[in-house]
């Protein structure tokens, strides 16, 4: 852990790691784009529709993955007081959200054919509005104090607390009454999906983990940027 | 897309502009951060480099 808390040492191995990342990101999407739009079957049930599983699905996994590794960052700067990982957290969130937003809208126009409504004030859609929510709250929290520290913390804070919302994301459609389907991936006993639409699906999880990878390295770098503007500009002031 | 391509293509359309977004928003940011930091660099500010000088003085 003590490791990366050097941001050379970081920049060094994540600069190694970009391209290699880049260009997973853009083979994996244009396979998966590929499988999703030409190759996956229509389903029985809810016929092409279906296709609009391939953006959602892992869209909503990166979103709670997205919030667990600004939980962990939070947790780790509160705990050890990494620099490092403050900036980790200040980066992951504006890319939680994107993704949440991209769950929250593809569901919405998967649901109006499928189950008659944009939107439904049920516990799993409005648990995935409330992470939402919490994102954007962290990307203003962080933003809100003159002192930088000061608003690491209160975001940290805000993101540990947030947690207790991801096991409701998960569970709300055993616990409560739903519209939404329940798990068929990620569930006791195994998947419950077809082959060949668990192929599509698992191509666009991993591109869009890929990127999630890629949107860090960069915005850990910018936020790097800037820390080291604000260390210059004070010692151009000196001089 | 059997009827429903006025759902299908709007949810691939939105992905596709909220990742992208994303994208162009953190390398563009990046960039010009880490310019200004070596154009700082150039004028002598940074406190490691004391004589001015820069290898990436342009």
């Amino acid at each position: 852990m003590h490791r990366f808390a050097n941001p050379t040492r970081f920049l060094r191995l994540a600069n190694a790691v970009l391209p290699w990342l880049g260009g997973l990101t853009a083979i994996l999407f244009g396979v998966g784009l590929y499988q999703a739009l030409v190759i996956s079957p229509a389903d029985y049930q809810q016929g092409e529709t279906v296709r609009i599983m391939y953006v959602h699905v892992p869209a909503a996994w990166a979103a709670l993955a997205g919030y667990a590794s600004l939980a962990i960052a939070s947790f780790t700067f509160l705990v050890w007081r990494h620099p490092l990982a403050d900036l980790a957290a200040r980066a992951a969130s504006p890319i939680g959200a994107g993704f949440t937003a991209i769950a929250l809208v593809t569901g919405a126009l998967w649901g109006q054919p499928m189950w008659g409504t944009w939107w439904v004030w049920d516990a799993r859609l409005t648990s995935v509005l409330i992470l939402f929510f919490l994102y954007l709250g962290h990307m203003a929290l962080v933003n809100a104090f003159d002192d930088s520290d000061r608003g690491g913390r209160a975001g940290a804070v805000l993101a540990l607390v947030g947690v207790v919302n991801l096991p409701i994301i998960k569970f709300s459609v055993d616990w409560w009454n739903t519209l939404h389907q329940p798990a068929s991936v990620l569930r006791m006993g195994g998947p419950k999906i077809a082959g060949e639409m668990m192929t599509p699906l698992m191509m666009m999880a991993g591109a869009y983990f890929a990127l999630f990878g890629v949107l860090m390295i960069l915005r850990i770098r910018s936020l790097l940027a800037a820390r080291r503007l604000r260390q210059l500009r004070l010692a151009v002031q000196e001089i | 897309m059997g009827g429903y391509a006025a759902y299908i293509w709007p949810s691939y359309g939105f992905t596709a502009l909220v990742l992208v977004a994303l994208l162009i928003s953190a390398w563009r940011t990046m960039r010009v951060r880490e310019s200004e930091v070596e154009r700082l660099r150039g004028l002598g500010a940074d406190p490691r480099r004391r004589d001015g000088t820069s290898k990436d003085a342009v």
